[in-house]
């Protein structure tokens, strides 16, 4: 690393900046994403906090009726869309590419675009809070409440998710390209790293439930904005539409959070258990039918709308069957560990924590998709219970894991490990403690959203410990920062391969040379590193000769496109108050549009990295 | 990757539009992107036959619709499929003249497409007041034969981009995935107008 490498590190903060605005390598985008998707977690983890406290005691006026619905329905957008989607494609875009031994993705431009998309989506949702008032029908914004909310809230809602919603569609496609058509010489389907493929089935679900939901805030926009009658009953309308176009999407969404998390414990439970995975092949035929199934239960959200005695029973065994696929997964992974030379460390934490916490979570999954007691359970607390077992038992723990597991290769430096476990402690106890009781105040009767309870109702005690819980999650979070912020400043730096690991990924220096691999290896096996290690020489063997990189070129295109959006986006919202909006609206537009002009017609042809200079650098 | 502009018809490969990875990239990339908008349509046309008979007492499609000018717009659109058949069938044999001529007509036809679409939404408003706003239906109508027509839109344009950006180079090793992509891309459009012509004007007429 000799002449790039001395620049990098002299150079100032500016030009640092623009490295990362107008970067396109899929290392670089994993580093943003995961930037902003931890911020958004964190303004999510904070508008919890606050629904918490108002919740601590029996009638508490901690805030008013108005601002809790308002941090309600932020916090799930927020974490579903903001947080939980990003730390999720940020961890794809980082380590992905890498495991199928790739130089980038395929559309590096549109990567980017992607993650400027989500960016500006992100800011433009949460410019409500200082725009007269956020969101307040949930994050499921069921009409007809979602068309009679006062204000701007819900127009934000929906200008902010539409442009973040075309960014992930556009991540799903790139994705699939890239797996399909990028793969190093050897790199079967079959041998592909689990996280690939569920990469690789994630992206596909993105592709197919993002557009139910872009469809749906397109007839919510036209009804608030424009006055078309979708959802008016007086012209004909059907507020039922809504509900069925955001399930289409909505029941998708929770695979497309959940899958990637598979894939990632399944790299976790093999690389500490030092063992193949168990059942590989099942596991990849598992994830295909959780993702099949995925789109035939969205009406089991509907159970009380009235769809009759059919429609729900054919929604509820289907929602049934999705818990065999699942089981499949977690026995392959009891197993995987079973005889294994089992190695605990924060990330394997992660992993033997989620375990327990899914399975709770899918068992009330299959009480719930049990029509008649689904009437009982309906909108109460037991739903709330529910999901956030699968969500942070699932996704957040995933998250935590992959973090732990990737951060030497996205970072170059070991997460502490100490501060990484008393993470994990505390926030699997607060975690419990915050939701286990949740399903006793459910089945007791407590409703989801209500911002108070009233005393001598026996929901005192439960509250009250729910919002203990939810302080020692935030101390865990808390914990997990000052972690990043040590291990930039002391961390051990972390060498090619410190978990002894299986993968591409691992046969690279950490963090990668911006190029990923000088000579694209060649695959001979499921485990490819694993199999070197244990049948070759320890390292992989090139599929060709050194030669010329070829490499994209940066552009600060993505981020002016995203932008344009963006002040397009306020048009849009602000239009029907008055029409000289209208100009902000197409000026946004222009710009939008005369970047992706200025894309078409500019031919981009990346540039080589010469031969001699890959020969020069240091192996 | 070689974007050598001096191909002739000897050396350009038998299928330049695959022949590098960004080419196979950009070709899989909009199939996939086309599965994406297939699921677009799909929502559209559930709402639209949702609400297909909720008029709130305005004109009914039996009443409004004459299915003279739909079979003049479809044949206008499928008759562009199959000029832009034509083009990409030159693209292959490296004609590049013969390519052009071809898109240039399917861009012509689009546009007459669009101009009896542009008639067809004015003569509804103003001889019948039916609207985007008036019934749910005429809200469901704009929008899913709107969105329809806007993919048309920005086909042309897309057509025309390309069209005039590489008016003077030929073709090459670069720009031959684009022409067919965008190809593909009309080819979908008409796809979806054969559903539109049958869901909403032959059944709205017959049903």
């Amino acid at each position: 690393m000799s002449s790039i490498a001395a620049t990098q590190k002299r150079r100032s903060f500016g030009a640092f900046l623009w490295d990362y605005l107008t970067t396109v390598d899929h290392k670089k985008i994993a580093h943003l994403y995961l930037f902003g998707g931890g911020f958004f977690f964190l303004l999510g983890g904070l508008e919890a906090m606050i629904i918490r406290i108002q919740l601590i005691k029996p009638e508490n006026d901690f805030v008013s009726a108005g601002i809790f619905n308002e941090m309600f329905t932020m916090h799930g957008t927020t974490m579903i869309f903001l947080a939980a989607m990003p730390l999720i494609i940020g961890l794809m875009n980082a380590a992905m590419p890498l495991q199928i031994g790739a130089r980038d993705v395929a559309f590096p431009f549109l990567n980017a675009l992607s993650f400027w998309l989500f960016m500006f989506g992100g800011i433009l949702l949460n410019c409500s809070w200082f725009l007269g008032g956020a969101p307040d029908a949930g994050w499921t914004s069921y009409v007809p409440l979602a068309i009679t909310s006062p204000g701007h809230g819900v127009d934000f809602y929906i200008a902010g998710l539409q442009i973040a919603g075309a960014g992930t569609l556009m991540s799903g496609i790139n994705f699939l390209a890239t797996i399909v058509n990028m793969r190093a010489p050897g790199m079967t389907y079959m041998r592909m790293p689990l996280f690939t493929w569920t990469t690789f089935i994630t992206s596909v679900l993105i592709v197919f439930a993002f557009p139910p939901l872009t469809i749906g805030l397109f007839l919510l926009m036209f009804d608030r904005m424009f006055g078309s009658a979708f959802f008016d009953v007086a012209l004909g309308g059907n507020a039922i539409i809504w509900q069925h176009l955001f399930w289409i999407f909505g029941h998708p969404e929770v695979y497309i959070l959940i899958l990637p998390i598979f894939g990632i414990f399944s790299e976790v439970f093999a690389t500490f258990s030092k063992k193949r995975l168990f059942g590989y092949t099942p596991m990849v035929f598992a994830t295909m039918l959780i993702a099949f199934l995925g789109f035939m239960v969205w009406a089991h959200h509907m159970f009380t709308v009235g769809m009759g005695p059919m429609a729900n029973s054919i929604f509820a065994v289907a929602t049934m069957a999705i818990a065999v696929p699942t089981g499949i997964k977690i026995f392959n992974w009891l197993a995987t560990m079973w005889g294994g030379n089992v190695q605990i460390n924060s990330a394997m934490l992660w992993a033997l924590g989620f375990i327990p916490s899914f399975t709770i979570g899918g068992m009330t999954g299959v009480m719930l998709a049990s029509v008649v007691a689904d009437y009982q359970y309906h909108d109460t607390y037991f739903v709330v219970a529910h999901f956030h077992y699968v969500i942070v038992g699932g996704t957040v723990f995933g998250i935590f894991a992959g973090l732990h597991y990737w951060w030497p290769k996205m970072f170059g430096r070991v997460l502490n490990e100490a501060m990484g476990k008393l993470t994990f402690w505390t926030f699997f106890i607060g975690f419990h403690l915050t939701f286990f009781i949740q399903h006793f105040l459910g089945l007791m009767g407590m409703p989801r959203r209500y911002w108070v309870f009233l005393e001598g109702q026996e929901l005192d005690l439960g509250n009250l410990i729910s919002t203990i819980g939810a302080f020692f999650m935030a101390f865990g979070v808390v914990v997990f920062l000052i972690n990043i912020v040590y291990t930039a400043m002391k961390g051990e730096q972390a060498a090619a391969d410190p978990w002894d690991g299986r993968t591409l990924e691992w046969t690279v220096a950490s963090p990668p040379p911006y190029y990923n691999f000088k000579q694209v290896p060649l695959v001979r096996g499921l485990d490819a590193l694993w199999v070197e290690k244990t049948e070759g020489r320890g390292e992989m063997t090139p599929s060709e000769p050194l030669d010329d990189i070829h490499m994209p070129n940066s552009s600060i295109l993505p981020f002016i496109i995203s932008l344009g959006f963006f002040i397009a986006g306020f048009g849009f919202i602000y239009q029907p108050d008055n029409k000289l909006w209208y100009i902000v609206l197409y000026g946004g537009m222009a710009i939008s549009v005369g970047a992706m002009i200025v894309r078409s017609v500019k031919d981009d042809l990346g540039y080589y990295i010469k031969k001699e200079e890959l020969e020069r650098e240091a192996d | 990757m070689n974007h050598d502009h001096t191909l002739n018809p000897e050396t350009m490969p038998q299928e330049p539009e695959k022949a590098t990875l960004e080419g196979k990239n950009k070709f899989l990339g909009l199939w996939f992107f086309l599965g994406g908008e297939t699921v677009l349509f799909a929502s559209l046309f559930g709402t639209f036959v949702a609400l297909r008979n909720s008029t709130a007492g305005g004109p009914t499609s039996q009443e409004m619709f004459g299915l003279g000018l739909v079979f003049i717009m479809t044949v206008l659109l499928l008759t562009s499929s199959l000029t832009s058949v034509y083009a990409i069938y030159h693209m292959k044999n490296n004609n590049f003249k013969l390519m052009q001529l071809w898109l240039g007509i399917t861009g012509l036809l689009g546009l007459g497409f669009l101009s009896l679409e542009i008639y067809e939404f004015a003569h509804y408003i103003t001889d019948y007041g039916f609207t985007f706003r008036s019934s749910a239906f005429g809200s469901a109508f704009y929008t899913l034969v709107g969105f329809h027509g806007g993919h048309v839109i920005f086909g042309v344009s897309w057509l025309i981009t390309l069209l005039i950006r590489n008016a003077k180079r030929g073709l090459n090793l670069y720009n031959a995935p684009k022409f067919y992509i965008f190809s593909l891309y009309w080819h979908f459009i008409d796809v979806v107008w054969v559903f539109v012509f049958t869901v909403v004007y032959l059944m709205g007429k017959v049903g």
